[in-house]
């Protein structure tokens, strides 16, 4: 036992289905530093199987209810899900409370993890993918990922999905909220959730005439109503969902889709790590004298990060 | 008895604390949970992450999101009677799932009723009149006890 890497112990585990070991490995990953690319890079070599669906929209469209009971249509024997919520920028505590909307109608038998936002915005671009790839090496399928269509980050970690789907209540305010948050772009299928209410259809026609300015071949993004409390039109949903997976591949656009998604995160870990060394350079010694000299004057804040930056060059060549 | 090998050399990046992570929940078939929610925004502003499950948890629901979410202790209210017989349930199904997360428990729960609940291995009890500062350091004193005990 001694002589087996406890990482690899971890992943048999966690592909043989214990869930204890899979919530270990989300936590390493999640905490950044030496573990956690440890974690990510035996992930990477198996990774790579599994159908992501992001979910995004305004807050309390039903995201959570959709996905839940998705999990749940979807037939599948290992799904996961993964409820993205922010993190308070005060406090860096969180409420995360999607799993109540997710386990009180059906018991899909998902994998449910929460994770909150933890601090600034370049951690979270780096963190979901991290924890999805966790998920996929783990041997789950589908993995639906929900985050809230708020900022550009959350929207953008939703269409890092193969199948991103927007969810929209009745309602005209919604619709021009979502085509402000740049959701309408990135969506593969849209839901009307909350059909129960008057004026679904309203908004179903609303979409429809958004979609045909915005049309461009291709996919047209389908449109599906839902009542998720009563799950009412997911089957529907899981169906569209499966049609655009045999798009993505007869039509290549799944390669290109994870080719670009891995070229993003190449760029967005470069940028996290830029981020933190900046931290660094300003809160060190060296930084913090130059900002006195800012703080009296003396140097101006141009020169100042000019001086700084020389710092984190030679720190990129140490033979320089 | 002992769980499988995780922790020890490999979870302890002390440069990346990560926030302490509870599951709050209310077992059984009680009414509200006004209570809980306020417990939840007192937990959240003092950098906690709380994962909400809210009403009508089972031992058995609160045990599995426990180890899906990975959480370092179980925060329960308590608005019955029912305390004496559910508390000690909830901490054995912790131990037999195998889980090391420490129990807390809060509500309306008579001062007489503590110690029983001590001994049958509740880490924490939280009285009606505690503060925010009470609920806050009775859960991360659960927490660094169960780190490193004594
Ligand atoms: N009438 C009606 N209410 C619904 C429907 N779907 C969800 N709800 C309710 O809408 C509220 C929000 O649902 P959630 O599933 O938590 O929505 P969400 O988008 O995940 O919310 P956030 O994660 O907080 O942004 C809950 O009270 C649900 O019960 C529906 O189809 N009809
Ligand atoms: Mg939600």
């Amino acid at each position: 036992m001694k002589s087996c890497d406890p990482l690899d112990e971890l992943f048999e585990a966690a592909r043989g289905g214990n869930r204890r070991a899979l919530g270990k490995l989300l936590t390493m990953v999640e905490k950044r530093g030496e573990t956690a690319a440890m974690v990510s890079e035996r992930a990477h070599r198996d990774a790579g199987q599994a159908r992501i669906v992001g979910v995004t929209g305004a807050p309390g469209t039903g995201k959570s209810t959709i996905t839940g009971r998705l999990a749940a249509v979807s037939g599948a024997s290992r799904p996961a899900i993964l409820a993205i919520d922010p993190s308070s920028p005060l406090t860096g505590g969180a409420i995360l409370g999607d799993r109540i909307r997710m386990d009180s109608h059906v018991d899909s038998g998902a994998f449910i993890r929460s994770m909150a936002t933890r601090g600034h915005a370049g951690g979270l671009a780096v963190a979901v993918p991290d924890a999805v790839r966790v998920l996929d090496a783990a041997g789950c399928d589908p993995i639906i990922v929900e985050t809230v269509g708020v900022g550009q980050v959350e929207v953008s970690i939703a269409a890092a999905a193969d199948t991103t789907v927007v969810v929209v209540t009745p309602g005209w305010g919604d619709a021009v909220q979502a085509n402000k948050a740049g959701l309408l772009e990135v969506a593969d299928i849209f839901v009307v959730n909350k059909a129960d209410r008057p004026d679904a259809r309203g908004a179903r026609r609303d979409l429809e005439l958004m979609l045909d300015l915005g049309h461009r071949g291709g996919w047209r993004a389908p449109i599906v109503l839902t009542t998720a409390t009563e799950g009412e039109g997911i089957s529907d949903l899981w169906a569209e969902i499966e049609s655009h997976t045999a798009h993505l591949h007869h039509s290549g656009e799944l390669i290109r889709r994870r080719c670009r998604r891995r070229r993003d995160e190449v760029a967005d870990r470069i940028e996290l790590e830029l981020s933190d060394r900046v931290h660094q350079i300003v809160n060190n010694e060296s930084g913090e004298m130059a900002l006195r000299r800012v703080d009296r004057n003396e140097l101006s804040p141009a020169a100042a990060a000019e001086l700084l930056l020389s710092t984190l060059d030679s720190d990129n060549h140490p033979e320089s | 008895m002992d769980e499988p090998p995780v922790d020890t050399s490999l979870s302890s990046d002390a440069e990346f604390q990560a926030p302490i992570r509870v599951v709050l929940a209310k077992l059984g078939l009680d009414g509200h949970d006004r209570g809980l929610k306020v417990v939840a925004r007192t937990l959240r502003d003092a950098g906690m992450e709380v994962i909400y499950l809210g009403l009508r948890q089972t031992t058995e629901s609160i045990v599995a999101a426990c180890e899906q979410e990975d959480a370092d202790v179980i925060g329960l209210s308590m608005h019955n009677a029912g305390h004496l017989t559910l508390a000690p349930r909830m901490v054995q199904a912790v131990d037999q799932a195998g889980l090391r997360v420490p129990v807390v428990i809060g509500g309306i729960v008579p001062a007489d009723d503590v110690p029983t609940l001590i001994d049958s291995g509740v880490a924490a009890v939280i009285g009606p009149g505690a503060s925010a500062e009470d609920v806050v350091s009775a859960v991360r004193g659960a927490v660094e006890r169960q780190i490193s005990p004594r």
